[in-house]
């Protein structure tokens, strides 16, 4: 099988902080990835690179086998992506933001409102497709960009903690559309989270990463095997230590608390 | 194109909707034209300038220019902030483009801020004193739109929070009105300032709509229009590379 994301030696180093740290690894077509790893790992860093929205120090990362570097446009065009924040403009409706994706990535014009019914039917939000976008709660918002991040029919899926502070409900409707979309249109999926379970259930394949480096590739039950642990979550604490991990926030979450503290 | 049309269409349906904004920022340039178009006209008049209404509208609808521009322009910072950048940021279109519609966009908005700043004047008794100028006003508007939104998202390129408004507002911002002559004519202000007036692009703006709207100007239309249709270029270029090198 071919892989769809290789990524060689990448490298990541902000002001002299190495983020990222010299990682190699690929993904299978078809396949579900898992990328771990405690807060700071990395994992977002990894994700910004192969998506184009940050340069790497140095290395090489290829979608589909385009350079995420050298080819943006024709890797921007192979990948849908959820970040951990939401990226919907609150202004507009559902349906206004699903329509601006379609344009911004060329569905074919007659294409665009079937396409676009089909999964906000999916994701069960046809009835409030004119609805402003700042009225939805945090679920609605993420089954939206989970249905945007499908539109264009990438081949690849990136998912960045896509199931954080959800409900198990939602939690469990995610991860069904996703696994769905998966199994029929052959969508690979690439995600990341803090819910072991979820990994455990959902994942082909498992990389965990700390410090900015891969410590273990591999199905779960190689994983435990080379751990001797019975679960994932074991695995992990002993791959990673028990030791909390402090996160220097970035200007926008300092910004975003403030305005939380004023809104309370 | 069609990335240019859906990023122009963004700005402008969000513009459409928000209703308490559009009222909110026409309260400014009405209390301009009410307080000061009324207080200092007498004295005008008696200094031998003329009209002050008829001086001052064209100032003022600058200002609504200005402002509205830099803001639709520095809104990248909220869509940083909100997430939405990203979602322009990772799609398969040139940046460019992106930039590019998001300034049409802008300058849309900025422009029809003018136009109905422009109407409201009739209230206080102005006219334009020449119709067949008048296209021509407005294609001063737009440049001076473009401008000022490229401008604004030059700055927002840099930017990572809100925190920098207030310095923009207070250094950039006030003094570019203040300084174009959209209050006081430049004939006899002391020459440090005639330089400096002379520096800033609003000036040639506030100028271009005097000349159009009610036929006297400083510069002279041909000195305007050379000069703001060079500032836009440039600053177009400038707007187009740092929000390219936008990462997140």
């Amino acid at each position: 099988m071919d892989n769809i994301i290789e990524v060689k030696n990448l490298t990541k180093k902000f002001n002299g902080f190495i983020a990222v740290d010299n990682i190699s690894f690929s993904v299978k077509k078809g396949e579900i990835f898992a990328f771990l790893g405690p807060n700071g790992a990395g994992k977002t860093t990894t994700i910004k690179m192969l998506t184009t929205l940050l340069n790497p120090t140095s290395g090489e990362l290829a979608i589909d086998g385009f350079s995420s570097i050298d080819n943006r446009d024709k890797v921007r065009m192979t990948f849908g992506i959820v970040f951990q924040d939401p990226s919907l403009d609150d202004e507009l409706t559902a349906y206004e933001n699903m329509y601006f994706h379609s344009v911004l990535y060329k569905v074919p014009p007659a294409q665009i409102k079937p396409r676009i019914k089909e999964l906000l039917e999916f994701v069960e939000l046809w009835e409030r497709k004119d609805e402003l976008v700042k009225k939805f709660s945090g679920g609605m918002k993420r089954r939206l960009e989970i249905a945007r991040g499908f539109l264009h029919h990438p081949k690849v899926l990136f998912l960045d903690e896509p199931t954080l502070g959800l409900d198990p409900q939602t939690t469990n409707h995610i991860w069904t559309y996703i696994k769905d979309l998966n199994q029929k249109e052959g969508i690979t999926v690439f995600f990341t989270t803090h819910y072991m379970a979820e990994a455990e259930k959902i994942a082909d394949k498992i990389a965990i990463i700390d410090h900015g480096k891969i410590i273990i590739t591999g199905t779960l039950e190689e994983l435990k095997n080379k751990t001797q642990k019975d679960t994932l979550e074991d695995a992990f604490l002993a791959l990673t230590g028990k030791k909390l991990r402090d996160e220097e926030a970035s200007n926008l979450e300092l910004l975003r608390n403030r305005r939380k503290m004023r809104h309370h | 194109m069609s990335t240019i049309y859906i990023l122009w269409l963004r700005q402008v349906t969000r513009y459409l909707r928000s209703r308490s904004r559009i009222v909110g920022s026409l309260a400014q340039p009405l209390l301009f034209l009410v307080a000061l178009g009324f207080g200092f006209g007498p004295i005008f008049q008696k200094a031998g300038e003329g009209n002050y209404i008829d001086f001052l509208v064209p100032g003022v609808i600058a200002m609504s220019i200005l402002f509205t521009s830099m803001f639709t322009g520095i809104e990248i910072i909220w869509d940083r902030q909100f997430g939405f950048l990203k979602e322009t940021l990772v799609a398969p279109v040139s940046r460019l483009h992106i930039m590019i519609g998001r300034t049409l966009g802008g300058a849309t908005v900025a422009m029809i801020q003018g136009i109905i700043i422009f109407l409201l004047s009739f209230i206080v008794g102005f006219y334009p004193h020449s119709l067949p100028l008048l296209p021509l006003a407005f294609i001063f508007m737009f440049l001076i739109s473009i401008i000022f939104t490229a401008l604004g998202t030059a700055i927002a390129s840099k930017l990572e929070d809100m925190q920098g408004f207030q310095l923009i507002m207070n250094f950039l911002i006030m003094p570019t009105f203040f300084l174009s002559g959209a209050l006081f004519p430049l004939k006899e202000v002391p020459r440090v300032l005639g330089i400096i007036v002379k520096l800033n692009p609003l000036a040639y703006g506030v100028d271009s709509i005097r000349g159009t709207l009610v036929m006297s100007s400083y510069f002279g239309l041909q000195t305007d229009l050379i000069v703001l249709i060079i500032l836009a270029g440039i600053l177009l270029s400038i707007g187009s590379y740092l929000f390219s090198k936008i990462q997140i």
